[in-house]
């Protein structure tokens, strides 16, 4: 048989997953010197990942990324399988059949806990779920979130955890020319919620935030950003940390948060947002519902960039109805493929996926958050992808196992034969256009469709 | 917002900045990049890649860097885009230490 790589035999591709990290790796297969087949599979109707589902709805230029998707989604030799579920619809075993290789770019779909007395209970919520509330994504659609309290907890300072601050501190007017979901703007409509704590474990200078993200707080229009002056002050430790040259996003974030403590507060805005620091949650407490969140200072401890916070054992009470946990999102297991249960993520060495004894698993390749934890944004994942196919085309002559694949045919021959109806990328243009026409009288990008029911109708 | 190239990449180019850029908005010429502004995002995934911290966006560009916002514009479209990593210009580790990186 012809070399893999060739018009004759094409290498291909099965990627499981149409988020950014797939995409970068379909764009590099299709941009080397070797001909491909590249079929992505997504469970979802919609492709785009967390740029449609996770990038706040008032960051609408960052999700201007989906334009390069586009490009690359017209190519040839790209093909979306979506609303399929790899595990369920379709086996991992058939895709190693069908195709040559299999890239894994799943994302980290779960969150990390915060394993505390009361984490469950009504009231307390995880960034995820209001994200994807917010943003439309049908798992999440039908969640409630109760925002009738004066007092919202957000654990965590990141960039999730800004996000979601930042959507209870806007208002609806700063909000409803977005693509945010119409039951969410309802919802946010009534919101009660005047005053929101953002607490870290860790102090002003180990905060996660990019600096254009909390710079973001300081423009808000209905809400003071406030920072404690004595919240200001720096161990040794932490002010060599900010003295690194290469450290400068953190001093950027450091000089915010004094701007804001040195701000006075306009009584004219109706919210505050706080961010506080060294605080971790020990017990969520109310019955039935979140009364009050108990948590216990920490000081720092460890040398310059190692330092972790440790309890002090002095107590702070909050009361709160509502909390969300933002320390992570975690990675979610698929079946027959190795999973790494503590780090939420497939291990791998370089994108190549390996097993509990450290073999390469032939065929198996990883990239994005599923390969290397959930840090970074849009462009990490680029990067990283890169880096994926790299390794996939060196291994070249280990993929030809001489058989002949034959890639996406068998894949809709298995999903006819259970009768599962794959929405095609044409398909999802169809849904595209119509929720775009549906966002124009409100003045919105577009207005989503939040149940795959009323995608799968849109495409008819 | 914009986010730009400025003075510190001219010389150096080690183009760190490329591979995290989501959109492929980086152009280059002989000397340095530049960034179209049409095309980027204001992601900001470029900005700590830089090992001489040529990189700024919007309200944190110092002032006698302002010029760039305009070169930057100009120059960008152009020029043929960088996707892919280069080899720094000859001298550009001598020219980071001169900056103190």
């Amino acid at each position: 048989m012809s070399t893999l790589g060739t018009e004759q035999n094409p290498l291909l591709v099965a990627i499981v997953g149409s988020g950014p990290s797939g995409f970068y790796a379909a764009e590099t297969l299709i941009k080397s010197d070797i001909v491909v087949k590249v079929d992505i599979l997504e469970r979802l109707p919609s492709p785009f990942g967390l740029v449609r589902s996770g990038v706040a709805p008032d960051h609408q230029k960052l999700k201007q990324a989906i334009k390069l998707y586009e490009k690359i989604a017209e190519s040839p030799e790209f093909n979306l399988i979506a609303n399929v579920t790899v595990g369920a619809d379709i086996s991992v075993q058939a895709l190693s059949e069908s195709h040559h290789a299999i890239i894994f770019t799943c994302g980290a779909e779960s969150d990390r806990k915060l394993g505390v007395p009361g984490e469950d209970i009504i009231g307390s919520y995880t960034a995820t779920e209001f994200v994807g509330w917010y943003n439309g994504h049908p798992d999440y659609r039908d969640r409630e979130f109760d925002l009738s309290h004066d007092v919202a907890v957000i654990i965590g300072q990141g960039n999730v955890a800004a996000d979601v601050s930042r959507i209870l501190s806007k208002t609806i007017d700063e909000l409803k020319h977005t693509d945010i979901a119409e039951h969410a703007l309802d919802a946010l409509t009534e919101s009660k919620i005047k005053e929101i704590h953002v607490i870290g474990r860790r102090g002003p200078a180990q905060a996660k935030f990019t600096p254009k993200e909390l710079r973001e707080f300081g423009e808000i229009s209905d809400c003071n950003p406030i920072v404690l002056p004595d919240d200001m002050l720096l161990n040794p430790e932490s002010e060599k940390e900010l003295e690194e040259k290469s450290n400068i996003a953190s001093k950027k974030i450091y000089d915010l948060f004094c701007e804001f403590s040195k701000r006075s507060i306009d009584s004219k805005k109706s919210k505050k947002c706080y961010f506080s620091f060294l605080m971790s949650p020990k017990e969520l407490v109310g019955n039935p519902s979140l009364e009050k969140v108990v948590f216990e200072k920490n000081s720092l401890s460890g040398a310059p960039f190692k330092q972790s916070a440790r309890g002090t054992g002095e107590i702070v009470e909050l009361e709160s109805g509502i909390l969300f946990r933002s320390i992570g999102y975690q990675g979610v297991p698929i079946q027959d493929v190795p999973f790494h249960e503590t780090r939420g993520i497939i291990p791998n060495e370089k994108g190549r996926v390996i097993d509990n004894e450290n073999n390469v698993v032939p065929q198996f390749y990883t990239a994005g958050w599923i390969k290397r934890g959930p840090s970074g944004i849009i462009g990490t994942n680029r990067a990283c992808s890169v880096e994926t196919v790299t390794c996939l085309l060196e291994d070249l002559t280990k993929l030809d196992d001489g058989s002949r694949k034959s890639g996406a045919e068998v894949i809709f021959a298995i999903l006819e034969s259970k009768n599962i109806h794959h929405v095609s990328y044409d398909d999802w243009q169809k849904i595209d256009a119509k929720e775009i026409e549906r966002g124009e009288p409100k003045g919105k990008p577009r207005e989503k469709y939040t149940y795959i029911d009323e995608m799968l109708s849109a495409i008819e | 917002m914009t986010t730009i190239v400025t003075e510190n990449c001219k010389n150096c180019r080690f183009t760190d900045c490329v591979t995290v850029c989501p959109v492929a908005c980086f152009h280059y010429d002989d000397e340095m990049l530049y960034i179209d502004p049409d095309v980027c995002i204001d992601c900001s995934a470029c900005i700590p890649e830089c090992p001489v911290q040529a990189i700024y966006e919007g309200d944190d560009i110092p002032e006698d860097q302002e010029k760039w916002i305009e070169i930057n514009a100009e120059k960008a479209p152009d020029l043929p885009v960088c996707e892919e990593q280069m080899e720094p210009l000859p001298g550009a580790e001598e020219r980071k230490s001169e900056l103190g990186f």
